[in-house]
């Protein structure tokens, strides 16, 4: 195709800590005029009425009101990732225009993710690495422990695409896995990674040596984790989150981390991100936490990418939208 | 076996007890602790302390010796004033501390634990791997620093599923990685002194490399679960290592000098492997100054393998049932033969389970 008959899509930047990445501007440049938000708001009115999507990476471009308004003719939104807690689906739907995540790109990632976080904090890796390069290491203590990974109980909250599949991966350790869902999962795919419904969430806090937290950020997620949650967790238990940081009341967590209400825990999100540099969070000895790199992947980026390609180029086709997010009633 | 016939519910009068030989209850590399109640249920408990205090009343008494981070050390001089040594018992899977052959020519027995330390080795392994892969530990440091403003988005991992595992060396362990590393949907390779059979094969989906060089092209992740023998030490160097892909993950959870050290440092530095996971190193810990502790691309644990509550008291259960089996005269559980490698005249190893 000629230059001018591409798409125009709106995209942050290019590159840098929150830009589209350099090494997908060659596939989407083959598919996409990209206009990135400088040069949008340096040619606003020659740009604004061509702009039919937007390609939202991290979260960038913000979708708000203003922006909205100023693309009359823009169809689709297309985010990276399975949350879409970041968007006013309400706002964007008056505005007549579509949205579509990438909810199965990330999910090998993520419960890869919730694995990893789970097995360090169980072994105490990080702790490990500091002793083997640490100056003032001699010899390695014997009476240096970890918790035993294999043949323990883990809890999965949230037993949706990423939920389901930590369950198959932590059911090759021989665990015993409890999980709580909105709706219960049908019996052969319980059987299948041999796990127990606990309708009730307390059953499954109270039994669970590792509890990992795998839903969406709605309004009845946000703070689903808080003070009595956490007081029915056993004393030895880890807390391992791989959802959103607003899903935890952060400030009982830090208080029953301090107190030893529970034994550790291992984000990789929180709220916000980063932490502010004096955050308690931080300073905490029982704690691990990871950049939010759940789904950061040369693979996966790769793969979210292709999706919102896929997905913008079939809303400007008028074809059934892959991966396309109901507005809320 | 009738429970009142069983050794480990035939508690005996202490005086009557076998004694047993230890380094040291607690400390740096002592008997753990909690686990003193268990022998005492057994054994008339001597520390090397004690004994060589009073060499002459309690050499008699030592009928078996447990070693718990390689102490106390066997040498010739110990075996001789140990005239009914019985069993020397392992705590722990690997048994090249020990001279074999010394130990064998004064007929004492030698069992380590190799049903204890499985499961928790293996999964030492798996998270060696995803923590390399996905960047845990720099991940950490970025998430605490003072200097994080921002967490950047072309801060990349690499993915597990579906990547290539080789693995070298399919015991149990091995074995075990291979089970953990299937619900990963990882593409599994091995290699072994012998091939597995077919149905153990399939149930991890697990393709034999009769030729290591054929593992370590393919795979993006090499895990190294062998003994360390006359065979396979150093059996990681330079060749090896050029051999693996450029952008592949060395991991290895058997015993450092099973890996030429400064061929990886070499390697390590040049980009000719992308980085190692290391739970063993030569020596442990290595020397501050040490090349390997300065490189980027590379995590170091310190020999925790096996470091956790119930895996240790399991190794020292495991322990105790040798032990009991051989003062009883009973089938011995883990013995830990040296044989005669003809065309070599080495001793390798080999395992009666």
């Amino acid at each position: 195709m000629e230059e001018q008959e591409l798409p125009y899509v709106l995209i942050a930047t290019i590159g840098g800590i929150d830009g589209v990445l350099e090494d997908h501007v060659e596939f989407l440049k083959k598919h996409f005029n990209l206009i990135t938000m400088k040069q949008f708001h340096e040619h606003k009115s020659h740009l604004s009425e061509k702009i039919k999507a937007i390609y939202m990476w991290w979260n960038k471009p913000v979708a708000n009101q203003e922006l909205l308004s100023s693309l009359p003719n823009l169809k689709v939104i297309a985010t990276g990732g399975a949350g879409v807690d970041h968007l006013d689906l309400k706002l964007i739907s008056s505005f007549g225009v579509k949205v579509a995540n990438t909810p199965f790109a990330v999910s090998n990632a993520t419960a890869d993710m919730g694995m990893a976080l789970m097995l360090a904090s169980a072994r105490r890796i990080v702790e490990g690495c500091q002793i083997a390069v640490s100056p003032n290491t001699e010899y390695f203590a014997a009476d240096w422990m970890g918790d035993e990974v294999t043949g323990a109980t883990l809890g999965i909250i949230g037993m949706g695409r990423i939920g389901y599949k930590v369950a198959q991966r932590a059911k090759a350790f021989e665990m015993k896995i409890l999980y709580h869902n909105r709706s219960q999962r049908k019996e052969e795919e319980e059987q299948a990674v041999g796990a127990i419904y606990c309708k009730n969430i307390d059953d499954l806090l109270l039994q669970s040596d590792f509890v990992m937290l795998c839903v969406n950020l709605t309004p009845q997620t946000e703070k689903l984790i808080g003070k009595k949650e956490l007081e029915m967790m056993k004393p030895t238990a880890t807390l391992i989150n791989i959802s959103r940081g607003l899903v935890v009341d952060q400030d009982a967590l830090v208080e029953a981390l301090q107190n030893g209400v529970i034994k550790a825990a291992a984000l990789d999100v929180t709220y916000p991100e980063p932490l502010p540099r004096n955050h308690p969070l931080l300073t905490l000895k029982n704690i691990i936490i990871t950049p939010h790199v759940g789904g950061s992947t040369t693979k996966s980026c790769r793969l979210m990418m292709e999706n919102m390609v896929e997905s913008i180029l079939a809303t400007l086709n008028g074809l059934p939208i892959p991966n396309e997010v109901n507005p809320p009633k | 076996m009738p429970q009142w016939r069983d050794p480990a519910n035939h508690v005996m009068a202490k005086q009557e007890q076998p004694g047993l030989l230890i380094h040291e209850i607690g400390g740096v590399d002592g008997v753990l602790e909690g686990h003193v109640e268990l022998l005492k249920k057994h054994f008339h408990l001597i520390t090397m302390k004690e004994f060589l205090e009073n060499k002459k009343r309690l050499n008699e008494k030592i009928k078996s010796v447990f070693i718990h981070e390689c102490k106390p050390v066997i040498d010739r001089e110990l075996l001789q004033s140990l005239p009914h040594l019985k069993v020397i018992a392992n705590s722990g899977v690997g048994v090249d501390h020990l001279d074999l052959k010394l130990i064998a020519s004064f007929g004492i027995k030698v069992t380590n634990t190799p049903h204890a330390v499985s499961d928790s080795t293996a999964d030492i392994g798996m998270a060696l791997m995803l923590a390399s892969a996905r960047r845990l530990v720099e991940g950490c440091q970025i998430s605490v620093s003072p200097q994080t403003e921002h967490f950047a988005a072309d801060w990349l991992g690499d993915e597990v599923t579906g990547a290539t595992l080789g693995i070298i060396g399919m015991g149990s362990i091995g074995y075990k990685v291979a089970k953990r590393a299937k619900a990963f949907e990882m593409k599994i390779l091995y290699h072994n002194r012998n091939q597995r059979k077919e149905e153990e094969e399939k149930a991890v989906g697990a393709c034999y490399c009769e030729k290591m060089e054929d593992l370590l092209q393919q795979s993006d992740f090499v895990m190294l679960v062998v003994n360390l023998t006359p065979q396979t030490f150093r059996f990681i160097g330079k060749r090896e290592l050029e051999l693996m892909k450029p952008s592949a993950t060395l991991i290895n959870i058997s015993r450092g000098a099973v890996v030429d050290q400064d061929a990886l440092v070499e390697a390590l530095q040049n980009g000719t492997i992308k980085a190692a996971a290391l739970d063993v190193t030569y020596p442990e810990p290595l020397p501050r100054d040490h090349s390997l502790l300065k490189l980027k691309n590379i995590i170091i644990t310190p020999h925790i393998g096996t470091a956790t509550v119930q895996a240790t008291r399991k190794m020292t259960e495991e322990a105790v049932a040798n032990i009991l089996a051989v003062l009883n005269g009973l089938t011995i559980p883990s013995e830990v033969i040296p044989i005669r490698c003809f065309r070599e005249h080495t001793y390798a190893l080999a395992y009666l389970l």
